[in-house]
């Protein structure tokens, strides 16, 4: 990104930081908390400690940062250096990322950026005019990745409320300004626990490592009847449900598990994880250290705000998290991809010169897709 | 502290007092080593050590019931009181581990009886009660079952390598995980070890007891037993194999992978500028985040803290772990190779 596209991000960066300052708030607890942010071609400033609103909106319309973030931990010292910080609590965060999805329709809208001779096309290979592998992929997510990240959110709300006992108030969902969802849970159980602990937690999110033993298969001397029904709680009710689908299939398909033996059943188990589990980003969840992106920023991939869904059925982010003005700007564009932000639609636009609003532009900016001339 | 009866004394031993023990029934040290019939009890406590080395649990008096239970009971609580001595005595800290955690085990099978006890309800309230007040593991009865909280099942299962204690393989249900008796108990085993293990461990030392002698220098040799010597293959193990693969492909690796492989080298000694070199192909390679990242990963910038190798278990949970049969049950992939010999 050159300087000409940088001045103009931050100009439009700035405009919203001031515009809708009731938008960047500080969490809970904000002086225990960890900040950090980054600027357009430059690397992270952290440990930073932010007390209340009025210090975040200095730091935002001093610096114009291209991202704010902030920690899930609550430390003693969050502005000393990791090691002294005195780590005391972390909510639980879990991110559902829609290239995480295994979506068919990813590669309709991805397109490639060749590092080395910046050339764009949808080839994911390599690239069409220098042959180099170093493609960078950039992704404008359609209907059917935010929808699909809805379904896993909703899987994973089910789990939270049911299985944990959380309650529906303590889990925020935000839309992470990019592709996907980033989900908080707040005082929990779990605050205190450490990686270790949630990555057991992520495993039983994500249906890993569940043996046969557990849905009621044994290597030797099975038992019909220990087969999980469709009423039991936690995993055995919902691997019933998926297994079986209804309740008059179930003795048939009971009789095809047993003929087909336990080691047949571990398959099974570890097919369906793909399905019946809820498919998060196991490293965020894990990292209890990590600065997130702080809800009411702007997200530097695509110009979009990192917000609370409300409704998170209703939920449009390409209508809702947009909150840049839309002057009139004028682009060279080379996106091969239709989108639509703000209800209209834009492009493909093939390397030409075309005048849009400034919502579109800075999204089309931020993904590299275009540069002012 | 918990108000203890003799008997549970006996099933207890570690949670008495063991100077103000030998004090209430009228018994110094020395006398143990000077007086035939007390002297027995050394030759007790030397074998309590024993079966612990061979990794058998001590069989009892009380289990047998041969014996008076008014005899038996202190015999019970001095044999494991002349054994710490002994094993302090003899300075040998491959069997105070050994010891510990048999001893660990013996009170396992008390307290899953007294959990278990439901026509002594004072029985069941005390096994509560040494849960929660020395691993502070609240647990509650639920029909035949006992249920914790997630998170404190959790902060114990994780030591546990094998799969069924995984939460996944739990009951769960309302943010609480079901437990057998059984279940319950074997939770806390190696906190139960840990805890015998630090009583010994902190305990003072006692300067040589005359008759004691004899008893010490069978526990010296009998450690030697015990000493083991280990070989590497220096072969890489799947996971790092497959990293490697991956980034001479020119394919992505992801950061946890690269964390994995950069913490595994410098491990194993190899210096930050024969490692960089490997994720030159990696699509966004870039040489200065590369030194930066690696100089921070070896402690050598930032706040000087050295990464280690992730384990195993993390590595399953991240997609990273190609496991095969040559990985015999390890934990950490550093351990890839090791033969005891």
């Amino acid at each position: 990104m050159n300087e000409t596209e940088i001045n103009f991000l931050e100009e439009s960066f700035k405009k919203y930081y001031f515009d809708h300052s009731e938008l960047i708030r500080v969490l809970e607890r904000a002086p225990e908390r960890e900040f950090g942010y980054q600027k357009f071609n430059s690397g992270m400033t952290r440990h930073l400690s932010i007390k209340n609103d009025k210090e975040l909106h200095l730091l935002c319309m001093q610096n114009i940062p291209s991202d704010v973030y902030c920690s899930n931990a609550y430390y003693s010292f969050p502005n000393l250096p990791m090691n002294e910080k005195d780590w005391k609590e972390a909510d639980l965060i879990f991110d559902i990322d829609a290239k995480d999805l295994n979506l068919s329709c990813r590669e309709n809208h991805t397109v490639s950026i060749c590092n080395e001779c910046n050339e764009i096309s949808k080839n994911s290979g390599k690239c069409i005019k220098c042959n180099s592998i170093k493609l960078e992929k950039k992704s404008l997510p359609c209907k059917n990745c935010i929808d699909s990240s809805k379904i896993e959110v909703s899987k994973l709300s089910e789990i939270l409320i049911n299985d944990f006992q959380i309650n529906k108030e303590n889990i925020h969902v935000y839309f992470s300004g990019n592709e996907g969802f980033h989900v908080y849970v707040y005082n929990s159980q779990f605050q205190q626990i450490g990686s270790r602990e949630r990555s057991e937690l992520v495993d039983y999110i994500m249906f890993h490592g569940a043996i046969p033993e557990t849905f009621g298969m044994k290597k030797f001397k099975v038992n019909r009847s220990s087969f999980p029904d469709f009423d039991k709680s936690g995993w055995q009710g919902r691997f019933s449900k998926h297994i079986f689908g209804t309740k008059s299939k179930r003795p048939k398909i009971i009789s095809e598990l047993l003929t087909n033996g336990y080691s047949s059943f571990q398959k099974t188990l570890d097919n369906i994880s793909q399905n019946i589990g809820v498919k998060i980003d196991p490293n965020v969840t894990m990292d209890i250290h990590r600065i997130f992106r702080l809800p009411g920023s702007i997200n530097s991939k695509s110009g979009l705000a990192k917000i609370l869904c409300e409704n998170l059925q209703k939920f449009d982010p390409y209508i809702e998290a947009s909150f840049i003005g839309d002057d009139s700007i004028e682009v060279l564009a080379n996106c091969p991809i239709e989108f639509k932000l703000k209800n209209k639609k834009f492009g493909p636009y093939l390397n030409e010169k075309v005048t849009i609003p400034r919502f579109a532009a800075v999204y089309l900016i931020c993904k590299k897709l275009a540069s002012l001339s | 502290m918990l108000e203890l009866g003799q008997d549970e004394i006996a099933k207890y031993p570690f949670l008495a007092d063991a100077g103000q023990y030998l004090k209430d029934k009228g018994f110094t040290l020395e006398q143990f080593g000077v007086d035939p019939d007390l002297k027995q009890l050394i030759s007790k406590a030397y074998e309590r050590i024993q079966v612990a080395a061979d990794g058998k649990i001590y069989k009892s008096d009380l289990i047998d019931n041969q014996v008076s239970k008014e005899a038996a009971l202190p015999r019970e609580v001095f044999s494991f009181l002349l054994a710490i001595v002994l094993l302090k005595l003899s300075g040998m800290h491959t069997l105070i581990k050994r010891f510990a955690l048999a001893e660990a085990r013996r009170a396992e099978k008390y307290l899953e009886k007294d959990l278990a006890n439901i026509s002594d309800e004072s029985k069941n309230q005390l096994a509560v009660r040494i849960i929660d007040d020395l691993f502070s593991v609240k647990v509650k009865k639920l029909d035949d079952y006992f249920i914790i909280s997630i998170s404190d099942y959790l902060k114990h299962s994780i030591n546990f390598h094998e799969r069924e204690w995984k939460l996944i393989n739990r009951h769960v249900e309302n943010g609480q995980v079901f437990l057998t008796p059984h279940e319950t108990v074997r939770l806390i085993r190696k906190e139960l070890g840990t805890y015998i293990n630090s009583k010994i461990v902190n305990a003072k030392t006692p300067t040589m007891i005359p008759g004691f002698e004899d008893s010490v220098n069978k526990l010296v040799s009998l450690s030697k037993k015990f000493k083991t010597f280990t070989v590497t293959t220096g072969e890489y193990p799947p996971c790092i194999k497959h990293a490697i693969n991956i980034l001479e492909k020119g394919e992505n690796l992801p950061h946890s992978g690269r964390f994995m492989l950069a913490t595994f080298l410098l491990s194993k000694g190899q210096t930050i500028q024969q490692i960089a070199p490997l994720f030159k192909n990696a699509p966004d390679y870039n040489p200065r985040v590369t030194l930066y990242q690696l100089n921070h990963l070896a402690g050598t910038s930032g706040s000087g803290t050295q990464y280690s190798c992730p384990s195993c278990e993390k590595l399953k949970t991240q997609s990273l772990c190609f496991a095969t049969s040559e990985c015999d049950n390890i934990i950490n992939p550093l351990q890839f190779g090791k033969k005891k010999q």
